[in-house]
């Protein structure tokens, strides 16, 4: 086993274990932290079937900043959708045999492709970030780095079409990983930054603004039913006050 | 402490984006709450001693109580979508009051105290320490939200900027620093039973006074009952109803409605407030105590329905809070809605074809209407998704020949606010309030070269007192506000003696 392996291999379990506790927990503290008064914003479905087809909208076209405003949207949209795209491909370095869909061509051509994309929408997110007043002015260093980091990954993960790597070997080293049955990591500079990078992302997830993702499902504008009359809605603490008279 | 004098916002024809001004409203902030005032709501008197730790541990609190704070400090990816969505941005160019610079003023001390990367890294995700400065800047800038959700509807992960100014100001009086004009309004609340301290006789001696005021004018003896036991309805409106103009008009249409369907109604004098500036505060506490007392009065009245009269916040409190604060409401009729909208009561009785009007009563008026922020963002109407559009809608079409909505992107979810909700309607605040009227005078503004509006109808005690300032000053007529009951009123053919 190589330094390389080794280091890529401890690594990568320390920043999966701190990805899935870390996030893990944040979903367990949010889902244990009541919402004592219902405050969903209109338009409000009044059932949760209606609240499901809310969220699958908000999650999957993101409507409210479609509405909100379109530039941001487009970038938005494109990088996230991209992202998926490309996460699909990505699929068959880590499942062996090869999932059967994963390994059409449409899906592996889209996922690269996709690359470009995420470049795209993510620098359009940052010329926004430099050029708009506004957002220029709510930017801390860490939202720059945020942009920045995962531009990096998108463009080393391009660049892999040109300075190749075994990617066969990369695939035998993830699914060693996986079975416990360890396998050398190739010790190519650009594929080592681009995994580097990954795990910087793993491991920041659960501490920054990437919480945007569970905290969308948790948030009470957008995930509760509009039926406060019909249905009392009260929480724990609440109904201590109750008793205390 | 003089208002100072500041400069006019000219309006224009469409809203325009404006290039912040740094500090461009860092000196205002309203006045602050005597020390009686804070003591009756369980609040120390002034800044206690070691009030950072106080307001940390409240912070972790809330934190704890409330998901929506703990998902809103987490989850902002700072992409600048609400930055042009606060009516109060829009006019003071001020970036704290962009929703997101607003929140991040909360969001910073959350960092430093409440995560892991503002402890180590502090400069990076911009996490700062609570000292004096920034809850001055907290005081200055909490008291400039009016809760009005506008951001919330455009944000992509639905972060309400009003549950953080809730909070903040909830902090801040469990450290001696509220604010007057709220505190002192929930003392009189609590202790005669509106804001406006008017005692029994005094409303009693009012009511009489309308009841004449009506008789002269239409021949008919509509009653104004109070503290009637055994009647229908015990109907809960705002006090300003009682002799604020254009309020009272709206109350008179109430009246006239409730006469005309032979509906037994009262007002009660323990509960003779809509408004419930317990919200304003952030204090579940305080909510809830204002709350119980329409319940009492409920009770002690025997009464079947509770209806409430033209007030944002308050059909906030009461649509989408009353249930939880202070029911279950199984001693009332369950054949209606607890409680029910005024605009509900009437919009049924016009569908049933109880109520008929003269439109034509009406005809020297063109009317558009203003969605108040707390009934179009924060609550609902009738059985339909968008009722609290629809309804009042229906029944100006209803009672009038002459209705021109104003622009899209300033109505219905998207309404911009008055600029005198959340607490601020106070002449300590009269250049935030103006400045933030500025994006609803834009519009109205066109719909009067466009279509010759004459009237803005409301179904909210604060937004009508608002815009009486705000029209005056934009050069409208103080009377273009009206109540929209007043359209009901006026045009209602009234068949019973």
């Amino acid at each position: 086993m190589s330094f390389v392996t080794i280091f890529y291999g401890i690594s990568f379990y320390v920043a999966t274990l701190i990805l899935f506790i870390g996030l893990g927990y944040r979903i367990y503290e949010y889902s244990i932290i009541p919402s004592p008064l219902k405050i969903p914003t209109p338009p409000a479905p009044k059932t949760k079937s209606g609240v499901a087809i809310r969220l699958f909208r908000e999650v999957v076209f993101f409507e409210s900043l479609f509405s909100a405003t379109k530039w941001t949207w487009l970038f938005g949209w494109l990088f996230h959708f991209a992202l998926l795209l490309a996460a699909l491909r990505h699929l068959r370095y880590f499942t062996d045999p090869v999932w059967f869909w994963v390994s059409w061509e449409i899906v592996q051509a889209a996922g690269h492709y996709a690359g470009y994309m995420m470049v795209f929408g993510l620098i359009g997110l940052l010329a926004r970030r430099i050029f708009v007043d506004r957002v220029r002015y709510i930017s801390n260093p860490s939202d720059y780095l945020m942009l920045i980091l995962i531009i990096a990954i998108a463009v080393t993960g391009l660049l892999m079409k040109w300075f190749h790597t075994d990617i066969y070997a990369v695939k035998m080293f993830f699914i060693g990983l996986m079975y416990f049955q360890w396998s050398e990591l190739p010790s190519d500079f650009i594929l080592l930054l681009h995994l580097s990078l990954v795990l910087l992302l793993m491991i920041i997830f659960p501490y920054s603004k990437l919480l945007h993702a569970p905290g969308l499902f948790f948030s009470p504008t957008r995930n509760q039913t509009d039926n406060a009359r019909d249905q009392r809605h009260i929480s724990d603490w609440a109904k201590k006050l109750e008793s205390k008279k | 402490m003089a208002v100072k004098e500041f400069e006019k916002p000219i309006l224009k024809e469409y809203t325009p984006i404006p290039k912040l001004v740094e500090e461009a409203t860092s000196h205002l902030a309203p006045f602050k709450s005597k020390e009686e005032f804070q003591k009756s709501l369980g609040y120390p008197g002034e800044l206690v001693e070691n009030w950072e730790e106080v307001a940390l541990d409240k912070m972790g609190d809330l934190l704890k109580k409330y998901r929506s704070l703990r998902v809103y400090m987490d989850s902002c990816i700072q992409c600048g979508a609400c930055t042009d969505k606060c009516h109060y941005y829009l006019g003071t160019k001020d970036p704290n009051n962009m929703p997101v610079g607003r929140q991040n003023l909360m969001r910073g001390v959350y960092r430093k105290h409440f995560t892991l990367p503002g402890k180590f890294f502090p400069k990076l995700v911009g996490a700062v320490d609570l000292t004096k400065e920034v809850l001055d800047d907290w005081y200055s800038y909490y008291h400039q939200c009016s809760q009005c959700r506008r951001c919330a509807v455009f944000c992509p992960i639905g972060i309400d900027t009003a549950e953080i100014s809730m909070a903040a100001r909830e902090i801040m009086d469990s450290v001696g620093v509220g604010q007057k004009y709220c505190n002192e309004i929930i003392g009189k609340a609590n202790k005669i039973g509106n804001n406006l301290g008017l005692p029994k006789p005094a409303l009693a001696d009012t009511l009489e006074g309308l009841e004449e005021d009506v008789e002269e004018e239409t021949g008919i003896d509509v009653k104004f009952p109070l503290d009637v036991k055994g009647a229908d309805v015990l109907l809960i409106t705002p006090s300003a109803d009682f002799f604020a103009e254009p309020h009272v008009d709206g109350l008179i249409g109430y009246a006239k409605v409730f006469h005309e369907a032979g509906i037994s109604w009262t007002l009660s004098s323990y509960a003779s407030e809509a408004a419930n500036f317990g919200m304003f505060i952030g204090s579940y506490d305080n909510m809830r105590k204002l709350a119980l007392r329409i319940r009492e009065a409920a009770l002690e009245l025997g009464v079947k329905r509770i209806v409430f009269g033209e007030c944002g916040h308050a059909w906030r409190v009461a649509y989408s809070f009353l249930n939880t604060l202070a029911g279950p409401f199984d001693f009332l009729d369950p054949r209606y809605p607890v409680p029910q909208h005024i605009c509900e009561v009437t919009h049924d009785l016009i569908n049933k074809n109880i109520l008929k009007f003269d439109k034509s009563a009406n005809d020297g008026k063109v009317i558009t209407f203003h969605d108040s922020c707390n009934v179009a963002r924060a609550s609902g109407m009738g059985d339909v998704m968008g009722g609290q559009f629809s309804l009042p809608r229906d029944i100006i079409k209803a009672t009038t020949n002459n209705f021109y909505d104003m622009d899209d992107d300033t109505i219905m979810e998207k309404t911009f606010c008055c600029g005198g909700g959340g607490g601020l309607l106070t002449d300590d605040l009269i250049e935030l309030r103006m400045k933030g009227a500025q994006p609803r005078m834009e519009a109205l503004k066109r719909v009067v070269e466009d279509h010759g509006v004459t009237h803005m109808a409301a179904i909210c005690a604060i937004c009508k007192s608002q815009f009486s300032k705000a029209f005056q000053y934009y050069g409208f007529e103080l009377d273009q506000i009206i109540s929209l009951h007043q359209l009901v009123g006026d045009a209602l053919i009234m068949t019973k003696k």
